[in-house]
């Protein structure tokens, strides 16, 4: 059965989609990225769809509840590489992904999720420095 | 202006996977008519939207893929024809927001707005009919 390799990188998930996704495949990814995202504790996903041509709504629900999901696991979730057309449809078919950050490549993608760790551990520094004193 | 149809395909959508064969297939035309990019992901994820209304709602159905002309414009027609239940109220599937069931209530509404034209023929126990046309140019 085909399936949607996740990859480990440090503190990240990294997903490459690489084919058009039909129903079964989509969902099957979004369980398996939730399930790792928990195995793992990664504090971030990045999924990147710059080979993929469609998004539709269902595709859309998809990712937004990856970043939900993932939200509730403590981990922020990114997309990028969306194509310029993919952009035009979704907004015109009417479709907001709530929740998802997105960066216009890999590169950028991973700089905001790095970027937002950094944030994530000086919050706690200050944290500890108010129970300390 | 009259509309011609020039060829047509019928596809059988009643799995899941037809899905994707379907999107290959209405992009093939679409490109050898030289439908822009923007226009062709606008066509194909009408398409998309639809068919999976048919196979959700429909039970599945039959698409027929035409590609057309009127004047100097070429575009391509797609057809879903499905003998589900019908739809009670399409003044209401119509609305944005509307679903009956669990999706976010955008594929018509939000299909319609990718497309040039659309138009919904449904009866309460026979099936239902949409048509949609993309111009090449339009």
């Amino acid at each position: 059965m085909d399936r949607i390799p996740i990859l480990k990188m440090g503190h990240f998930l990294l997903v490459t989609i690489q084919v058009d996704l039909y129903d079964r495949l989509a969902m099957d990814l979004e369980a398996d990225l939730v399930k790792m995202v928990s195995k793992t504790g990664a504090k971030g996903v990045l999924i990147d769809i710059s080979a993929v041509s469609i998004v539709d709504s269902f595709m859309g629900r998809i990712i937004g509840n990856i970043a939900s999901m993932s939200k509730l696991l403590d981990a922020e979730t990114v997309v990028v590489g969306m194509q310029p057309a993919v952009a035009i449809t979704l907004v015109e078919l009417g479709l907001e992904l709530p929740g998802v950050h997105t960066a216009l490549n890999v590169e950028k993608g991973m700089e905001l999720l790095q970027g937002m760790i950094v944030a994530d551990d000086v919050e706690l520094e200050e944290d500890d420095d108010i129970t300390l004193s | 202006m009259t509309i011609l149809p020039l060829a047509k395909d019928t596809i059988k959508v009643y799995k899941e996977q037809d899905v994707v064969l379907l999107r290959n297939r209405v992009k093939e035309h679409a490109v050898r008519i030289k439908m822009g990019l923007v226009n062709q992901t606008k066509l194909i994820t009408a398409a998309s939207e639809l068919v999976r209304n048919m196979l959700r709602y429909g039970g599945g159905g039959e698409v027929l893929i035409e590609v057309i002309s009127r004047g100097r414009d070429n575009g391509v027609r797609l057809s879903f024809k499905d003998k589900g239940p019908g739809i009670a109220d399409i003044k209401k599937a119509m609305a944005d927001g509307f679903s009956t069931g669990k999706s976010l209530g955008l594929g018509l509404p939000g299909t319609k707005r990718l497309v040039n034209e659309f138009d919904l023929k449904s009866e309460v126990g026979k099936g239902t009919t949409v048509t949609i046309i993309k111009w090449a140019n339009g």
